[in-house]
């Protein structure tokens, strides 16, 4: 059914108006405000209301199911031509781009960490001093187990450090890279299915990867309760449970979002969308869940292992 | 607001000309009035900041407290600070690509037209919130607009919280809007139009997108480390937990800085179509112009540190910081010099856009070599936080940037309104601009030399003579923008009638369309001539 009217491709379609984009904006509005007085609130010890927050999210998530399914008729009726696509395809290709810089900065910040403020701290380098002024006591180590001042952020019973490669088979976060790397490759079985126009395929393979991203993600809420619960690694226990909850919950938080783009996906796929030539939905999908695949790595490199 | 689709004669679209009433501008997706709504909000938001300057110089008029007390000092100069870098220059140069880059490279529109208004219509929510901080119990933002921790964490008013989503909101309003510049310059030139044929205020801007993708995101990721330290315990900028204040200002200045050249690099572009056009010569080293734009912004992404000299730092880091900052001076040479080169033996006239734009090259210049200044590592030692640091970043900005939009606004008027400016007004308008912004700025390279630091209500009494000038100087240019207000609404009312290219040397495509431009230019792309080309 894709492509179903003829279009004249000489056209650029420039739709005349609408209503979605205001809208949207009033939304997220409604929802950052509602959350940061639910914030400020709760930290002044009252209880906050998830009412206003609510209300946003759901103008913005409503709106965006409507934009997207506008646009999606727009092109079953023929009036993206392959110039429309490519704009498409630069945007979400520099979307993904702007991801990397946020990352960036998160693992920006645990390098700088690592390499120089925890040795500043514990006595060594260029600012040796600042160890000796504030907390002659430290020692540096990474993971830090023992804060500068644990009486201000508790130390950590244990880091999430990984232990020697003999022994990852009990180790989650090792099973958590294989199940990621493994939905990146099955995307792409998923993606040969759309060219092959073998649709039984590509509803498996998409099904299979909407799956293995939802364990991934249960596993991910496993690791997160032991290390509430036994390990005593909060984002409150010093500087390593703050990158390492920060990384990996961002990360989480995108793996989450690229499951529900991947799910929309799978059921267009049922309801018959996608051709070989014509599947720039799918396509923005698996880039971006290929993308969340190699922050990942990056992850499991320096934040577990290294 | 009908968003009917017609499927057999879809084309329809092209030959609607605006909706009627309030409609039209909430729901537009066409790039000249999404293009009007950036400027005359940038330009609401420049008198809102305008007012907050004011209200700061007036209590520095003398010394001793005038006016307003200390902590509500520290709310303007950081409300003035955050309302004019994101609410006044960015969407006013935003609003410039707008409504000049489709016409400029020959596109129907911009590449994501709904993603367009979507990302004007955040900006007004997202400077409603921060506004309205300064009415919350405990104040707005009173920590700078560099909001360095722990002052905007440990320290910081509650409203902090608020300032964070705002900040956001910005951001991803700025990523989508250089998504949409991307898009629309890679894939919609008119064909023909070979990057290296590119006009270059889209040039100018196609890299300014790629700087905004690059460090609105960092900026993002700072401000949620922020959020995280102030809300859920996280020990980022607090050293008791292993962090480090300092990283704050690492990655608040590796989006900082890049940033900067954010608002410099389409005023470059802005300039280099208005000298050629008054000196009725093309553009000198249009290659160079390029080239040199794409090494400032190589540059702009390593010399971050240079704002944080005094904060201690490794001897290495110094040294690379200090040199790669020097380097910068090597392309912008270029460009004053091609400016320069342009205008040498030109059949030159002085109409009020041309004005601004040679104020522009002397007073840019001005405050790149303050620039230098503050470059050497060991005088900066003596510089930092003085008011020679708010001398120089003012001579960039306000003479810089701002009289860049001034000088585009001038130019392409005719364009955008079919009506010609009284010349006479505009004229008046840049002299008492020119003078104001020196009487204001150039005295405070001495009180910044002579040791004034910078974000103080109260000054001892040897600063009181340059303060009193510059204060006469901040209220004569704050006046004569309100009647940059009036020259533009007459030249609206009762302006003349342009003609279609407006001024005789002026080259581009947007200049063989009609004046006004039709609500849509372009349906299908123009010849591209070398004629029209490298303008």
């Amino acid at each position: 059914m894709a492509n179903a009217a003829e279009s004249d491709q000489s056209v650029y379609y420039v739709p005349h108006n609408g209503w979605y984009p205001v809208v949207l904006a009033f939304g997220v509005m409604l929802m950052l405000t509602g959350f940061g007085t639910w914030l400020n609130e709760t930290k002044a010890g009252e209880a906050g209301s998830w009412t206003q927050s609510i209300i946003g999210f759901a103008i913005f998530a409503v709106v965006l199911y409507f934009w997207f399914g506008k646009v999606i008729v727009e092109n079953h009726q023929g009036l993206a031509n392959d110039q429309l696509k490519r704009s498409y395809v630069w945007g979400m290709g520099w979307f993904i781009f702007s991801e990397v810089m946020f990352f960036a900065a998160f693992f920006g910040a645990l390098f700088y960490v690592r390499v120089l403020v925890v040795p500043w701290l514990g006595g060594e380098g260029g600012k040796a001093m600042t160890g000796e002024y504030l907390w002659p006591e430290f020692t540096a180590a990474w993971p830090v187990v023992t804060n500068p001042d644990p009486s201000l952020f508790p130390n950590p019973i244990e880091s999430m450090a990984a232990p020697s490669v003999t022994s990852w088979a009990s180790y989650l976060p090792f099973w958590n890279t294989v199940i990621l790397l493994t939905s990146s490759w099955t995307v792409h079985v998923a993606h040969s299915a759309i060219k092959e126009e073998n649709r039984k395929k590509l509803i498996t393979w998409l099904g299979i990867t909407v799956l293995l991203g939802i364990i991934f993600l249960i596993l991910q809420a496993e690791e997160y309760i032991v290390a509430y619960n036994d390990m005593g690694l909060t984002l409150g226990s010093g500087i390593y449970g703050s990158t390492f909850f920060i990384l990996t919950g961002f990360h989480g938080f995108h793996v989450t979002l690229g499951t529900i783009i991947l799910m929309v996906q799978w059921f267009r796929s049922m309801k018959g969308h996608f051709g070989p030539k014509d599947c720039f939905g799918f396509e923005a999908a698996s880039w971006y869940w290929h993308f969340v695949d190699v922050v990942w790595v990056g992850l499991f490199i320096f934040v577990y292992v290294l | 607001m009908s968003e009917v689709i017609h499927a057999d004669h879809h084309d329809d679209h092209h030959d609607h000309g605006p909706d009627k009433g309030l409609a039209r501008w909430l729901f537009t997706t066409n790039h000249k009035d999404i293009g009007t709504l950036y400027l005359w909000f940038s330009f609401l938001m420049f008198l809102i900041g305008g007012v907050m300057a004011l209200v700061i110089r007036a209590e520095l008029f003398q010394p001793g407290l005038q006016f307003v007390s200390p902590e509500f000092f520290n709310q303007m100069t950081t409300n003035h600070g955050l309302i004019m870098v994101f609410g006044a220059i960015m969407p006013a140069f935003v609003g410039l690509a707008n409504w000049l880059v489709p016409m400029q490279v020959g596109a129907p529109d911009m590449a994501l037209p709904r993603m367009n208004n979507l990302s004007f219509w955040i900006l007004p929510f997202a400077f409603g919130i921060m506004i309205s901080t300064l009415f919350m119990e405990g104040g707005g933002p009173n920590f700078g607009w560099t909001f360095y921790a722990p002052l905007s964490t440990t320290y910081a008013p509650d409203s902090v919280t608020f300032f964070i989503f705002a900040v956001h909101m910005m951001g991803a309003s700025s990523i989508m809007g250089s998504i949409n510049i991307i898009a629309t310059i890679l894939n919609m030139r008119a064909p023909g139009m070979t990057l290296m044929k590119m006009p270059l205020f889209v040039w100018t801007w196609l890299i300014t997108a790629y700087l905004l993708l690059a460090v609105m995101p960092v900026l993002a990721g700072v401000v949620t480390m922020m959020l995280f330290d102030i809300h859920f315990g996280t020990s980022f900028f607090n050293a008791a937990g292993g962090g480090d204040p300092v990283m704050f200002q690492h990655i608040f200045w590796f989006f900082g800085h890049p940033e900067v050249y954010i608002m410099i690099l389409p005023a470059f572009g802005v300039i280099s179509h208005i000298i050629p056009a008054f000196s009725r010569k093309p553009l000198f080293g249009y290659d160079s112009m390029v080239y040199a734009v794409a090494s400032i912004a190589f540059l702009s992404f390593i010399v971050w540190a240079h704002h944080m000299f005094t904060v201690g730092m490794p001897l290495a880091g110094q040294l690379f910081f200090m040199y790669a900052t020097m380097l910068i001076a090597v392309p912008t040479g270029v460009k004053v010099f091609n400016w320069t080169a342009t205008m040498w033996k030109g059949s030159m006239t002085f109409e009020t856009p041309m004005l601004f734009a040679i104020a522009f090259v002397i007073l840019f210049t001005i405050g790149g070599f303050s620039g230098l200044m503050l470059a050497i590592t060991p005088a900066d030692y003596q510089y930092h936080d003085t008011y020679f640091v708010v001398a120089h970043f003012h001579y960039v900005l306000v003479p810089g940037a701002l009289f860049s939009i001034i000088a585009a606004v001038y130019f392409w008027f005719p364009k955008w309104t079919g009506k010609m400016y009284n010349e006479t007004l505009g004229k008046l308008h840049f002299w008492l601009s020119f003078i104001g912004v020196n009487v204001t700025f150039f005295p405070q390279h001495f009180s910044g030399l002579a040791g004034m630091p910078r974000r103080i209500p109260d000054y001892a009494l040897q600063f009181a003579d340059f303060n009193m000038l510059s204060s006469v100087g901040a209220f004569i240019f704050g006046f004569s923008q309100v009647f940059f207000l009036y020259v533009i609404i007459h030249g609206i009312r009762s302006g003349q009638k342009a003609s279609d290219r407006a001024w005789e040397g002026a080259r581009g495509l947007e200049w063989t369309l009609p004046s006004p431009a039709p609500y849509h230019s372009f349906t299908h792309p123009p010849q591209v001539t070398d004629e029209e080309a490298h303008a």
